[in-house]
C-alpha cells in the first residue's frame, strides 16, 4: 500500500456519464464528485433515476462502452480508472474492488453453486487451486453466518433463504478481501429483521477488514444506521453532501427537506397528512433548465425572480459539507428553525 | 361504531396451499400452511394494518378476504353474511363493496386499454350506470386521486409510478366500495411519491368513510395509516391492538424485536434497544409445534414448545389488545437481551 | 432421476395407447373399405366376406383394436396371409408385408437425413446465432439476423431443384441424393445425402440462428451476468460461462420438438430429392388407402415425439438446477 491515510482511497472528479439512446442522450450523472477514505462509508441517497446505480456501475466500469460517454477521473488508491483497460479494470473488479447487489436471487446465476460461485472469483484473482478455493468458500460462508457452510457450499441460490442469498453475495464480494466494496441497495429487497441483521455483518467485517463502503439506498433510515458520510442525489446531480449528523440533523437542499418530510416513523403523528413532495422525479432524457429540482421545489419563489429554473445552483463543498441551492444561509436556518418549532409543538 | 355487527368478521380463517408428490402416483404430500386460523374483525371505515414478514401470510389472508382464493377453512362474513364459499352470483353484488388495490402499479393495469376504459371496467363489469354516466363517473374519479380528467384518454405507460397507482386507487373507488384492500400499495414507489399516495388513501379513507385492510411490511408506513394493526408471523397473527398500545407496548417477543429493527431516520434520539433475531423464518410447510415464534425466541421454554398460545388479552394490555404468547413483554423492563445463544454458532 | 423416468415412460405409453387408439378408430371409421377394392371389380359378397376375413377385418372395431394392441406384444395370425410376428403394427394389403418391415426398411434413410441435417443446422444456426449476439447491434448482427429472415421464408421446393440444378448437374460438386446403407460405406452414405442435408439445413439453420441470437441477447441482461463481470470475470468467460448456460435450455427444448418432427419424416424433402423415408411412405400410403401402413407409421412418429419430449426435459433438468425431475 502506497498511499497514505490523509489521501482519499476513492477519489471522483466531475464524473460525467451520458447515455445514447433511440430517444436521444440520458445525462444519468452530470458533474459528480466525491472523496470515500480507508475504513469509511459514504451513503449515497436518491431516488429512481437519480443516478446512484449508474454512479457505481461506472466506477467499476460496466457500463455498456459502446453507447455510453464517461468523462472525468475516477481515482481508486492513486489509479485512474476511467479509460484503464479492460484487463486492468477484470483484474482490479473483484479483487480490490467489489459489489453487492439488490436483488441476490437474480444477481447470482442459477446453474452453478453458491460454492462455485464464490471460488471461482477466488481462483481467478489469487490463483488458487480447485479444492483452495472450496476451502476458502467455506470459510467465507462461515464468517457472513451461513450455518453448516460445509454442506451449504454445494447448494444452489434457490435453495437458499433470501437473507442467505444476501449473505452469500457479501460472502462472494468479500473473498478476495477487497478495499472497496459497492453495496447497491443491499437490503430493499429483505424484511427488515433480515436487513439488521445484514447491516450488522457489513458493520463486523468493515470494522474486521477497514473496507471502505458505498452504501446505495433510498432509505434515510438505513443511511442513520450505516454511512458516515452522506451524498443526497438527485436527477444525476449531487444536491448535498456532509457527515450523516450534518445531513440528518441539519439538512441544506430542500429536496433533503422533502425527502425526511415524506417519511412517517415510528413516534411521529398519525392523524396529518404527510408532506410529500410534489410532482415525481425529472427524466433524465430531457431534465429541467437550472436547478433540476425546481419544478417541485418550495422554496423556488423564495429565491425570487426565474433564478433556479435559469441557473444550475453551483455545489460549494468546505470541509466536505454543503449543498447546490441558491437559497441563503439565512432562509435555511429560519426554515430549520420553523421545523424544529413545528416539532416541539 | 353504530351498528353491533363489523363490516368484516374473520374467524378461523385457514388456507393451505396442498403440496404434490409421492410415487408412482402423485398425491397430496402435504400443505403449506400459509394462514392457520385468523380471527380478527374490521368495523366500517376503519383501517386494519396487517404487518408481518415475506411468507407471514399476510398477501395471502388479503386475497382470502376478497376470495381470489377459496378458503381451506374458517370463515369470512361480510356485513354478517357469510361469503366463505359464495359462489359468483352471490358474490356479486359484495364484489362491487369490496375491492383491492394492489403491490405493482406497473403489472396491474392493462398496458393497452385506456386509463378511461381501466377505470370504468368495474362499472361496466358489474353493469353499474351512475347518473352522468360512466365517463363522467371516470373523470369525478381522476379528480378524486389527484389527476388530470383531461387525462381519460391515456395509456398507463404515459404516467409515472405514482401516478399508476393513482390510476389503481380510481379504479378500486368506482364501485363505491366499503372494504378495499390494499395489498404492498406503495412498496414499489419511491419514496416522495410514498407519501402522496398515502394522503391520497388517507383522504379517501376519511372522506368517503372506505374501510382498510393495509397490507405491508413498512411499520412506520402502517402506523400512520392504520388505527389497529395486526402483525402475522407464520401464517398466524401474534398480537393485535390498537396502533398506539402496539407501538407503544408491545407484547409479544416477534413485535417488540420487529419494531427494534426498524431505522429511523435521525442521529439525536437516544439508541433505540435492538433486538436482533437470528436465522430465518421457518418453512411453512413444517412449522414449529406449539407456539410458532419460539425457535427465534430468546423466552422460549418447554411450554412454548407443547402449546399454542392461544390470542387473548394479556395481564395489563388494554381491552382490545390481544397477544398470543405465553410470557408477554412488560413495558420499561430491562430490554431483550441480544440472544446469546447463537444456533449459527454453535452449529 | 429414477422415479421422473418410470413417472414419464408410464406416461407415454398411456399417451400412446390413447393416440393409437384415437387414430384406430377415426381411420377404420372412414367410409373406405379396403377389402372391396381389394376385391376387384367382380366381387361377389361371398368373396367380399372372404377377404374381409382374411384381412381380419370382418369383426367389431373393438375387437379388431383387440387384435392389433395384442399383435404388438404377441404377433398375430393373419388367415389369408400367414403369420406377422410380435411386435406386430399390421398386416399392408397393397404391398402384402407386415407394416413394420417396411417402415424399418424406409426408417434409416430417415434417420440418416434428420439427423445429418440436425448437425448442421445446429452447428451452424448455434454458431451464427452466438457472433450475431456478441456483436449486436453491428454490422454482422445484421447481416446475420437479414440473412437468417430470408433463409427462414425460403421453401424447400424452391432451394431444393435449384441446388440440385447447380450443385449437381450444372458444376458436379456433390453428388446426385440417393441413400446408401452407413453401414456399407460410410463416405458414400454421406456423399449421397449431403445435398438434402444443406437444404433442409438451411432453412432450420436460420430458425436456431434468430433463437439462438436472441436467448443470448435476453441472458446477457440478466442480473448474474453483471454480477459475473462484476466479479471480474472476462467477457468470454461470461459469455461461454454464464450467458450461454441460460441461453441453453430453451434450444434444447424446441430441438427435442424439432428433432421428433424430423424423425416422423422430412416429406417434401424426400419428395424433392427422391429418397425412400417415412414421409415418402407416409404420402403413398395415403394415396393407396393404406391403412395399416398409416396407423403404423403415425404410432411410430407419436412414439418419437413423445419420447424426445421426455429426453428434452431429463436434459432440461440437468442444465436447470431449479427444475426438481419428480
Amino acid at each position: 500500500m502506497t498511499s497514505t491515510d490523509q489521501q482519499p482511497f476513492l477519489s471522483v472528479k466531475d464524473l460525467k456519464v451520458h447515455f445514447s439512446t433511440e430517444d436521444g442522450v440520458v445525462k444519468a450523472v452530470d458533474g459528480l464528485s466525491f472523496d470515500l477514505m480507508r475504513g469509511k462509508t459514504l451513503g449515497i441517497v436518491g431516488e429512481s433515476g437519480s443516478g446512484k446505480s449508474v454512479t457505481n456501475l461506472t466506477i467499476l466500469g460496466l457500463h455498456n462502452p459502446d453507447s455510453t460517454a464517461v468523462e472525468g477521473s475516477i481515482e481508486l488508491d492513486g489509479q485512474e480508472l476511467n479509460g484503464a483497460p479492460e484487463k486492468t479494470l477484470e483484474h482490479l473488479r473483484g479483487n480490490k474492488m467489489a459489489m453487492i447487489f439488490q436483488d441476490a436471487l437474480a444477481s447470482l446465476s442459477p446453474y452453478h453453486t453458491i460454492g462455485a460461485q464464490i471460488g471461482e472469483v477466488y481462483r481467478k484473482h489469487k490463483g488458487a487451486s480447485k479444492k483452495e478455493a472450496r476451502e476458502r468458500a467455506i470459510e467465507m460462508l462461515r464468517r457472513v453466518g451461513i450455518p453448516q457452510p460445509e454442506s451449504r457450499v454445494d447448494n444452489y441460490p434457490h435453495e437458499f433463504s433470501g437473507g442467505m442469498r444476501q449473505r452469500a453475495m457479501i460472502a462472494m464480494a468479500l473473498v478476495c478481501d477487497p478495499e472497496l466494496l459497492i453495496a447497491d441497495e443491499p437490503t430493499t429487497a429483505l424484511d427488515v429483521t433480515v436487513q439488521a441483521q445484514i447491516m450488522d455483518l457489513l458493520k463486523d467485517l468493515q470494522r474486521e477488514f477497514g473496507t471502505a463502503i458505498i452504501f446505495i439506498t433510498h432509505d434515510l433510515g438505513v443511511i442513520a444506521d450505516i454511512a458516515d458520510e452522506v451524498l443526497v442525489m438527485y436527477g444525476g446531480r449531487c444536491v448535498e453532501r456532509g457527515t450523516k449528523k450534518e445531513v440528518l440533523r441539519s439538512p441544506q437542499h430542500p429536496y433533503t427537506w422533502g425527502l425526511l418530510a415524506s417519511m412517517p416513523s415510528l413516534d411521529g403523528p398519525v392523524d396529518v397528512p404527510l408532506n410529500p413532495i410534489p410532482g415525481s422525479p425529472p427524466s433524465l432524457l430531457n431534465p429541467p433548465s437550472g436547478c433540476r429540482f425546481h419544478p417541485r421545489c418550495a422554496f423556488a419563489e423564495k429565491v425570487g425572480g426565474n433564478r433556479c429554473a435559469t441557473e444550475s445552483p453551483v455545489l460549494e463543498i468546505t470541509d466536505g459539507r454543503g449543498s447546490a441551492c441558491h437559497l441563503t444561509d439565512e432562509q435555511r436556518t429560519e426554515h430549520l428553525a420553523d421545523l424544529t418549532a413545528a416539532k416541539h409543538h | 361504531m353504530s351498528s353491533t355487527t363489523p363490516l368484516l368478521d374473520v374467524s378461523g380463517l385457514t388456507k393451505h396451499f396442498p403440496i404434490k408428490g409421492g410415487f408412482p402416483i402423485r398425491r397430496t404430500v402435504g400443505a403449506v400452511q400459509a394462514v392457520d386460523g385468523l380471527d380478527f374483525q374490521v368495523a366500517e371505515g376503519e383501517s386494519l394494518g396487517l404487518v408481518g414478514e415475506s411468507g407471514c401470510g399476510k398477501s395471502t389472508t388479503g386475497r382470502l378476504i376478497t376470495r381470489l382464493l377459496e378458503p381451506t377453512a374458517g370463515k369470512v362474513s361480510y356485513r354478517g353474511q357469510d361469503i366463505t364459499h359464495a359462489n359468483r352470483k352471490e358474490l356479486a353484488p359484495i364484489r362491487s363493496e369490496i375491492q383491492m388495490i394492489f403491490q405493482d402499479p406497473y403489472a396491474s393495469l392493462n398496458p393497452r386499454h385506456t386509463v378511461g376504459k381501466i377505470i370504468s371496467g368495474p362499472m361496466e363489469i358489474n353493469n353499474v350506470n351512475p347518473a352522468g354516466g360512466r365517463e363522467n363517473r371516470v373523470r369525478e374519479l381522476l379528480e378524486i386521486v389527484g389527476l388530470n380528467p383531461e387525462h381519460y384518454n391515456r395509456f398507463p405507460h404515459e404516467f409515472s409510478g405514482g401516478q399508476r397507482q393513482r390510476i389503481g386507487v380510481a379504479r378500486a373507488l368506482a364501485l363505491q366500495p366499503k372494504l378495499i384492500v390494499a395489498d404492498e400499495p406503495v412498496s414499489a414507489l419511491d419514496v416522495s411519491i410514498q407519501a402522496q399516495v398515502v394522503n391520497l388513501l388517507q383522504k379517501v379513507q376519511k372522506e368517503l368513510g372506505i374501510a382498510f385492510v393495509f397490507i405491508a411490511h413498512d411499520l412506520a408506513i402502517v402506523r400512520h395509516f392504520s388505527q389497529r394493526v395486526a402483525v402475522m408471523y407464520l401464517g398466524k397473527i401474534v398480537e393485535i391492538a390498537d396502533r398506539e398500545d402496539l407501538y407503544d407496548n408491545p407484547r409479544h417477543p416477534y413485535t417488540r424485536a420487529l419494531l427494534s429493527a426498524v431505522p429511523e431516520a435521525t442521529v439525536d434520539a437516544e439508541p433505540r434497544e435492538r433486538i436482533r433475531l437470528v436465522g430465518d423464518v421457518p418453512s411453512p410447510i413444517n412449522p414449529p409445534s406449539g407456539c410458532r415464534f419460539r425457535t427465534r425466541c430468546w423466552k422460549a421454554t418447554e411450554k412454548c414448545a407443547t402449546e399454542a398460545p392461544p390470542l387473548v388479552q394479556a395481564d395489563g394490555n388494554k381491552p382490545g389488545h390481544l397477544t398470543a404468547c405465553h410470557y408477554p413483554e412488560v413495558r420499561d423492563t430491562v430490554p431483550a437481551p441480544r440472544l446469546s445463544k447463537d444456533p449459527e454458532a454453535a452449529a | 432421476m429414477f422415479r421422473f423416468l418410470v413417472r414419464r415412460i408410464l406416461g407415454a405409453v398411456i399417451t400412446l395407447f390413447i393416440i393409437s387408439a384415437i387414430t384406430f378408430m377415426l381411420f377404420y371409421a372412414v367410409p373406405r373399405d379396403p377389402a372391396r377394392m381389394a376385391c376387384g371389380k367382380l366381387c361377389t359378397p361371398e368373396t367380399l366376406q372372404l377377404i374381409r376375413h382374411n384381412m381380419g377385418i370382418d369383426e367389431a372395431l373393438p375387437v379388431q383394436y383387440w387384435h392389433w394392441i395384442t399383435g404388438i406384444f404377441l404377433g398375430r395370425e393373419y388367415p389369408g396371409f400367414g403369420h406377422c410376428n410380435a411386435p406386430c403394427l399390421g398386416y399392408s394389403f397393397v404391398n402384402r408385408e407386415p407394416v413394420l418391415s417396411t417402415i424399418a426398411d424406409r426408417f434409416p434413410t430417415t434417420v440418416s437425413l434428420a439427423l445429418g441435417s440436425a448437425v448442421v443446422f445446429l452447428i451452424f444456426g448455434i454458431g451464427t446465432g452466438m457472433l450475431a449476439a456478441v456483436k449486436q447491434g453491428k454490422a454482422l448482427d445484421k447481416i446475420a439476423s437479414s440473412a437468417s429472415l430470408v433463409a427462414s421464408s425460403m421453401q424447400i421446393y424452391f432451394v431444393g431443384p435449384l441446388a440440385l440444378y447447380f450443385l449437381v448437374y450444372q458444376f458436379h460438386i456433390l453428388d446426385q441424393p440417393s441413400y446408401n446403407s452407413f453401414l456399407g460405406d460410410p463416405l458414400s452414405w454421406a456423399n449421397g445425402l449431403l445435398v438434402p442435408w444443406l437444404v433442409l439445413a438451411l432453412i432450420w439453420t436460420a430458425n436456431y440462428t434468430r433463437m439462438t441470437r436472441s436467448q443470448l441477447v435476453e441472458t446477457l441482461t440478466e442480473d448474474y451476468v453483471r454480477t459475473a463481470r462484476a466479479k471480474g470475470m472476462s467477457r468470454r468467460n461470461v459469455f461461454f460461462r454464464f450467458a450461454w448456460r441460460g441461453a441453453m435450455a430453451p434450444i434444447v427444448t424446441i430441438f427435442g420438438i424439432d428433432l421428433g418432427t424430423l424423425l416422423g419424416g422430412a416429406m417434401i424433402t424426400e419428395y424433392t430429392f427422391s429418397l425412400q423415408g417415412i414421409g415418402l411412405l407416409s404420402v403413398k400410403s395415403v394415396q393407396t388407402n393404406d391403412l395399416p401402413m398409416l396407423l403404423g407409421i403415425m404410432v411410430i412418429t407419436s412414439s418419437f415425439v413423445v419420447i424426445a419430449n421426455i429426453i428434452v426435459d431429463a436434459v432440461y433438468g440437468l442444465i436447470d438446477p431449479r427444475i426438481r425431475l419428480a
